[in-house]
């Protein structure tokens, strides 16, 4: 579109940005992370993510953050699927309930659910109206599961929708014209052509889940800790920034592994039907 | 001899306020090639889509083989359709594509292999099994769309519009190809169109439709010489429509002159539609033939000329092969044979195609 020393130009802003508070602090990170207090080089705060209280952080991390992209997107596809057959009437109202949630600041919401959730909360106060025993809620790895699902789903569904909405009807209805069912044209043709969709869905609520403090901070009640938890205690507590750098490489290791998965699907490459 | 394979009885469907077929009554037999045409707007689309299954009509039923179908899903009717945009699975190769019907009807490795092959045979594509769909050209996409179809062994191919998206020679070709096919296979085949040239060239039997109406059933010849109303005149090839009187059998008045045809049947005194094909005029000297008049534009078209001449203050054309010039005079003569007497429409909707 543009000459090459106007592109140059253009790109000059992004290039020093990028730079400066991108690959610069990447580098201060990994420094960091392989240095001891003394400056000299030393694996042994990256060794220490094998010690018991870490590992198991990182354990329950990867954990959460699958489950909840796994149930993110088991709400996102049905969803999607209904909403894309509805979309001819009432666009507008389907992108306003995707964007809304996005609106409301995560922080307010994860700390409604928290007054929800807990011991003398909303849901408690039912149960006790209705003479039910009272439910453990917060501070469960269901709680924290909840809030991530809250929070992130419609970064799941964007990308789904936009994937889904591609597929021409007339495709459903070849499949169904030779003989599919409902259930075999899903498995057959929607989920095959809606696969960008969903890795781009995926990436955008796993790495997000594998690295959030706020949310287990909030529901997690200072009990269950995740991995992001321990690396702002190490920054913030323990002042410890060896071990905080530390760890933030290794959490970069699964993030990096997810991009890997995320450039074989590259949504980008995704023929327009 | 012909057996009946799909009946529509007295079928009819509305979209919100707006009716799109109303009074559908309809046989198709089996193996024959049977074109649903007229412009758009006019149902015949919808009417294949409730064939196919993916429309309920409002009313009325559609019988297979005997049997009601009418609320079947088009996945349970041994009916299969090429769509007006191809429609191919973007994320499977050609063979995947095609053996996708008979998979999901379980048929066994070896069975598809066979049926993949003999399909893509078929329709003159052997060899490209492992071609990716989307690099085909559109006359190639389109023709892997109907080997998908065919490989299910079909009662029934509907094809709306197939041709439509390929280029002028492509689609001469293709037209040939469906019909070898259609003679090759004995399925029956619905095709939609809005080309009068395609469904006059390709079809057994032609529906005229237009409004939600059907207007006229019959082969190609009979449709375009016997057109039963105004509509169909002027829709199938180009037509002088002259508003005349049946003085009795085998004599109408137009411009104030009688003038002998072979229409009997209509009452005395009735007023009718005329049409005259601008091919069955023939052109001589002034005062030779019925109608005096002076030509007023003359267009060449390579194997003819169209000629407008006035006489009587009514535009006629005619087709000849030999050119005129504008201002002559000249005379118009019709041979009774070539006079077709149309009833007056009696809806508003024929009377209002007039202007399509």
């Amino acid at each position: 579109m543009f000459k090459r020393g106007i592109r140059n130009i253009l790109l000059t802003p992004f290039l020093i940005w990028a730079g400066l508070f991108i690959f610069v602090p990447l580098i201060f990170i990994v420094w960091y992370g392989v240095t001891d207090e003394a400056g000299n080089f030393s694996l042994l705060n990256m060794g220490l993510i094998l010690q018991h209280g870490f590992w198991d952080a990182l354990e329950l991390s990867v954990a959460l953050a699958l489950i909840s992209t796994v149930v993110c997107l088991l709400l996102a596809y049905p969803l999607c699927l209904i909403l894309t057959e509805r979309e001819r009437d009432n666009t507008t109202i389907i992108s306003l309930l995707f964007i809304l949630p996005l609106w409301m600041n995560s922080l307010l919401s994860t700390m409604a659910w928290q007054t929800i959730l807990e011991g003398n909360g909303i849901i408690n106060q039912l149960m006790r109206l209705l003479s039910l025993p009272d439910l453990q809620m917060i501070n469960t790895p269901g709680a924290i599961v909840l809030g991530m699902v809250y929070n992130f789903l419609p970064y799941m569904v964007l990308p789904l929708f936009i994937s889904l909405s591609k597929i021409d009807k007339s495709i459903l209805e070849a499949a169904q014209d030779l003989g599919a069912s409902a259930w075999q044209t899903f498995w057959r043709v929607i989920l095959p052509l809606t696969i960008p969709g969903a890795v781009s869905g995926i990436t955008m609520v796993f790495i997000p889940a594998l690295t959030t403090f706020v949310i287990s901070a909030l529901l997690g009640g200072g009990k269950l800790l995740l991995i992001g938890n321990i690396i702002e205690q190490e920054f913030t507590f323990q002042y410890d920034w060896h071990v905080g750098c530390a760890l933030s490489v290794i959490l970069m290791v699964f993030i990096v592994l997810n991009m890997l998965l995320t450039t074989t699907f590259d949504p980008l490459k995704e023929e327009a039907q | 001899m012909k057996r009946e394979l799909i009946r529509l009885e007295n079928v009819a469907k509305s979209f919100g306020n707006l009716l799109v077929l109303d009074e559908i009554d309809l046989t198709i037999y089996e193996s024959e090639f049977i074109t649903l045409l007229g412009p758009s707007g006019c149902g015949k689309t919808t009417m294949l889509r409730i064939i196919g299954g993916f429309e309920m009509p409002d009313t009325g039923r559609v019988i297979f083989d005997g049997k009601d179908i009418t609320n079947l899903p088009p996945n349970r009717r041994p009916i299969n359709t090429v769509f007006q945009k191809y429609s191919l699975f973007s994320h499977m190769n050609v063979e995947e594509n095609i053996s996708f019907g008979p998979k999901i009807a379980g048929k066994s490795a070896d069975y598809i292999r066979d049926k993949v092959k003999y399909a893509l045979k078929l329709v003159n594509l052997d060899g490209y099994e492992k071609n990716d769909v989307t690099r085909l050209s559109g006359g190639q996409q389109q023709r892997i769309a109907i080997a998908r179809a065919v490989v299910n062994e079909p009662k029934v191919l509907l094809l709306d519009e197939p041709l439509s998206a390929l280029d002028l020679k492509l689609r001469r070709n293709m037209r040939r190809e469906l019909v070898r096919i259609n003679k090759e296979t004995g399925i029956t085949f619905i095709f939609v169109t809005h080309d009068q040239e395609e469904a006059l060239s390709m079809s057994d039997r032609v529906v005229v439709m237009n409004q939600g109406y059907i207007q006229q059933v019959g082969t190609p010849e009979n449709v375009y010489n016997e057109p039963e109303n105004a509509f169909v005149a002027d829709f199938i090839g180009d037509s002088n429509i002259i508003d005349g009187v049946m003085v009795r059998d085998k004599v109408v008045r137009i411009f104030g002159r009688e003038y002998p045809c072979v229409d009997v049947g209509f009452p005395e005194e009735c007023p009718v539609d005329v049409q005259i094909r601008p091919e069955d005029i023939k052109l001589a000297a002034p005062q030779e033939g019925a109608f005096n008049g002076v030509v007023t534009r003359v267009v060449f078209w390579g194997m003819s000329y169209d000629i407008d001449v006035e006489a009587d203050g009514f535009e006629w054309l005619v087709q000849s092969t030999t050119g005129r010039t504008v201002g002559e005079q000249v005379s118009l003569h019709v041979a009774p044979e070539n006079i077709q007497i149309m009833s007056k429409p009696q809806s508003e909707d024929e009377e209002v195609a007039q202007d399509v």
